[in-house]
């Protein structure tokens, strides 16, 4: 099942409440604000190296690139997809839900 | 694979209009099929032909008006969203006594009806918004 965030963790809580309820297993896309939460050095790092122990996380490439995040700034194991790999995760799964 | 698109938000509030016009396009580029956009609360702010933004910026309602003609999209507006919001068509204002209406092309007005039958036609709905 693919879960979306679109919001800073630093504004609101919509991470805390998708990795409370995120079955293990799933995937986590970080878009729009969201993307901040895949940055190293930042308070929610420990919380996000560990959620990559129970998903797949994802940020998208072009809302990386409009906040000047290179990808040398993110925690390892975040992966890099764009629109289109936003598509694929969608597709490929059964459910998508998104955390406002 | 059959898609279906909700907008909760108007163009110039966050990024979720963006965000859900650039997925619809990477979708069709992908060759999925859109069944349906439907434009619920302040997403009906993506419906107005009126919206002049300046030149340099992005024109979304032309970009949702233009993807529509190019791949045959059906974009729904809510009505009760649109009303609340000014978002009419000839009916519409005629219905209302208005003096003008200003869906954009391509849209049109339709009821909650149509976001329940995408969401039992699509195999998947994707919600964008705030």
């Amino acid at each position: 099942m693919l879960h979306t965030v679109n919001k800073s963790p630093f504004e609101k809580n919509s991470l805390d409440t998708c990795l409370r309820l995120a079955k293990s297993g799933s995937e986590i896309l970080l878009l729009e604000d969201g993307v901040y939460a895949a940055v190293k050095g930042t308070a929610v790092e420990q919380k996000m190296r560990q959620a990559l122990s129970d998903y797949t996380v994802y940020a998208l490439g072009p809302d990386l690139k409009a906040r000047g995040i290179e990808e040398d700034r993110l925690i390892d194991g975040i992966e890099v997809v764009g629109y289109d790999g936003f598509v694929d995760l969608a597709a490929n799964s059964d459910r998508i839900q998104s955390w406002l | 694979m059959k898609f279906g698109i909700l907008v909760n938000e108007g163009p110039y509030q966050h990024q979720a209009s963006d965000t859900a016009f650039n997925f619809t396009k990477a979708a069709l580029d992908k060759g999925h099929e859109i069944i349906r956009v439907f434009f619920y609360h302040d997403g009906v702010n993506n419906g107005t032909r009126l919206t002049t933004p300046p030149q340099d910026d992005r024109n979304l309602v032309n970009q949702w008006s233009e993807l529509a003609k190019e791949h045959e999209l059906d974009l729904v507006v809510c009505v009760a969203a649109a009303q609340r919001r000014g978002i009419v068509d000839e009916d519409e204002a005629k219905r209302h006594g208005k003096s003008a209406d200003n869906i954009a092309e391509g849209f049109h007005i339709s009821g909650l009806g149509q976001l329940i039958e995408m969401g039992i036609k699509a195999d998947r709905v994707m919600a964008f918004g705030d």
